[in-house]
């Protein structure tokens, strides 16, 4: 990849960040942590990699992803408002009454997403048979399937990993099928490691016939350089394990488990942002931290001076 | 024309919809050989999947199949099915994937294998997820006929098949109607609403019924969801009585679903027959009798529910 490419892509990765902290802010409720992780990854596949037509959510030729750790769809809504499957003012109606912008996807409120995904554990299968069902149709379409740590625990998972390398054999192996794994090692309750260990996980996968690639799932031109080796493998699916923090950009954020599902207080938006734009703040974020600043003094009003008392 | 299970009849029928619907696939989880899809896969070696023992995963792939534009198949018992109930609500239902899942060895009547390979709960649980239809026919005819529909339907399905044999309950000419309860035998003193391997059961009771002067109406109720509410309420509106007859418990299944219905719409006095407790090993007939599902077993329940 060209580093001005790179540096345009990484562009958007930050712009990212920045409205996925606004989004959860107005929301009061969300998953930060997930999100900031799986950012990087999801803009390598919106705008570097999938084939689609935002205007035409269904066109049959399209490439498809399934974000199985569907609590971090807010990551997803910014890559599909910016690829123009909605106006970006839309992203402010995460998680509220009525919103197609639902807490986690749903398919059928907003076109563009794939499969309903949220209840762990599931997406790989639901990945697994779009891609027997492409390749059934005789369709170039690929299909991109990215899972989060925890959910690796389910059962259901490792049902998928047996079958996945298998499954249409001997004449339509899945490899048109892409698994990333979004390893930043933190689930809702604590550490994975402490939780239920996945390791060692590269060994696991290949042991059930994955060729694996592990990769730092924050450097962009990793990620694309390793989805372009699953698009030059033939005759097997192929799993990225990418290598993550949780909360990254956000120094507050960053492994702390704390951050898996709380919403930042507006006060903290805006010291998020700031580090995560850097100094001197750029034209595009100054309005959304005024935005905040705003939020905070109606949550927090500075207090009225103390009334004078009257002498009689 | 001679008994057949509606699972039998299920299997050849998707290998003539297969012929001529190159979109039709299979999934199995290594029962295939009792689902009767194992011809299919002969017959069309690279439309069939076997997943293994992996419920689960098995219907996610069909979601992902149905969604990629294939028209899935998703076959295991009954129990096993909705044992996977969370992977059915999220990437089935709410996903609204056009997965047609098929239960076989429904109710008691699969017999010596005992409760854990009976399906007793699978109607109350798909009932409660909005979108997806319950189809269960009571004979060979009609379930040829479901099957093509369930080919062509517009969403998810579920399909409810047994592992026993079933006798005739249709003429030929029958043509099966998504959503149309269907009159088998007219009658004015209590409307009898059967499903499945109960329907035949049911005629043979209101035969027993007629010798002590009480005229049933024998109604199929082969679409439970979405019930036919204008067919029902017609014959209840009618006779006055109701009673339920299925291999299915008591509970949430197509008595709970007229009852619930009747009780909104014009309140009626409701009898459910079906199982009341655990399934237990033991032969089909035997267990019909114990859980009163025999003809005998549905008219004395009958007469005694009129006071008769």
């Amino acid at each position: 990849m060209a580093n001005s490419d790179l540096a345009k892509l990484e562009a958007i990765a930050r712009e990212g960040r920045v409205q996925i902290i606004r989004m959860l802010t107005h929301a009061g409720s969300g998953h930060p942590g997930g999100s900031l992780s799986v950012i990087d990854i999801l803009t390598d596949l919106y705008f570097n990699r999938m084939r689609y037509d935002a205007r035409r959510p269904t066109w049959e030729d399209r490439d498809r992803l399934v974000l199985s750790k569907g609590h971090c769809v807010p990551a997803q809504y910014f890559c599909m408002a910016r690829a123009g499957y909605f106006p970006e003012s839309s992203l402010l109606t995460l998680r509220k009454l009525g919103s197609p912008l639902q807490g986690h996807p749903d398919r059928m409120a907003l076109p563009g997403i794939e499969a309903a995904t949220g209840s762990l554990g599931q997406g790989l299968s639901v990945a697994i048979g779009m891609a027997l069902g492409l390749k059934l149709a005789g369709k170039g379409s690929r299909v991109y399937c990215v899972m989060g740590d925890g959910e690796m625990q389910e059962g259901q998972v490792w049902e998928s990993l047996m079958s996945g390398p298998k499954l249409g054999a001997p004449d339509l192996h899945l490899d048109n099928l892409c698994v990333i794994l979004d390893y930043n090692g933190i689930q809702l309750d604590s550490f994975v490691k402490k939780i239920l260990d996945l390791e060692p996980v590269v060994d696991k996968l290949k042991a059930f016939g994955w060729p694996v690639l592990d990769i730092n799932g924050h450097d962009i031109g990793q990620v694309d350089k390793a989805l372009d080796q699953a698009l030059a493998t033939k005759g097997a699916p192929t799993f990225v394990v990418a290598h993550t923090v949780k909360g990254k950009g956000v120094s507050f954020m960053e492994n702390d488990p704390e951050w898996h599902g709380k919403s930042p207080k507006p006060n903290e938006a805006v010291e998020a942002i700031r580090e995560i734009v850097g100094e001197p703040t750029p034209e595009w974020a100054a309005p959304i931290i005024a935005e905040l600043q705003a939020m905070e003094k109606k949550r927090c009003p500075p207090r009225p001076p103390a009334p004078r008392s009257e002498k009689r | 024309m001679p008994a057949k299970a509606s699972r039998a009849a299920f299997g050849e029928a998707l290998i003539d919809l297969a012929a001529t619907n190159d979109r039709i696939v299979t999934l199995d989880a290594d029962l295939s050989k009792s689902t009767m899809t194992a011809k299919f896969a002969k017959a069309y070696p690279s439309r069939a999947f076997n997943l293994g023992i992996a419920e689960s995963g098995m219907i996610g792939v069909a979601a992902g199949l149905a969604l990629a534009g294939r028209v899935p198949f998703a076959c295991s018992f009954a129990c096993f099915i909705v044992g996977r109930f969370e992977t059915i609500r999220v990437s089935v239902a709410y996903t609204n994937a056009p997965v047609r899942l098929v239960g076989t060895h429904v109710g008691v009547a699969i017999g010596e294998d005992g409760y854990t390979q009976m399906g007793l709960e699978d109607i109350a649980c798909i009932r409660s997820l909005p979108n997806i239809p319950i189809v269960q026919p009571a004979d060979e005819i009609e379930t040829k006929q479901a099957v093509a529909y369930a080919a062509e339907h517009d969403g998810p399905l579920y399909l409810r098949l047994t592992r026993q044999n079933l006798e005739p309950v249709h003429e030929a000419s029958y043509r099966f109607a998504f959503g149309k309860a269907d009159v088998l035998k007219p009658g004015h003193d209590v409307t009898i609403l059967a499903t499945g391997g109960t329907v035949w059961n049911s005629l043979e009771a209101a035969k027993k019924l007629a010798e002590s002067g009480i005229n049933a109406e024998v109604i199929n109720v082969a679409t439970i969801k979405p019930l036919d509410e204008d067919a029902i309420v017609l014959s209840a509106g009618k006779t006055g009585r109701v009673v339920t007859v299925e291999d299915h418990s008591i509970h949430g299944g197509l008595g709970g679903a007229v009852a619930e219905m009747l009780g909104e719409v014009m309140p009626t006095p409701v009898k459910r027959l079906g199982v009341a407790t655990f399934g237990e090993s033991g032969d089909a007939k035997g267990l019909y009798t114990k859980h009163g599902l025999d003809p005998d077993g549905i008219a004395r329940s009958i007469a005694k529910f009129l006071n008769r």
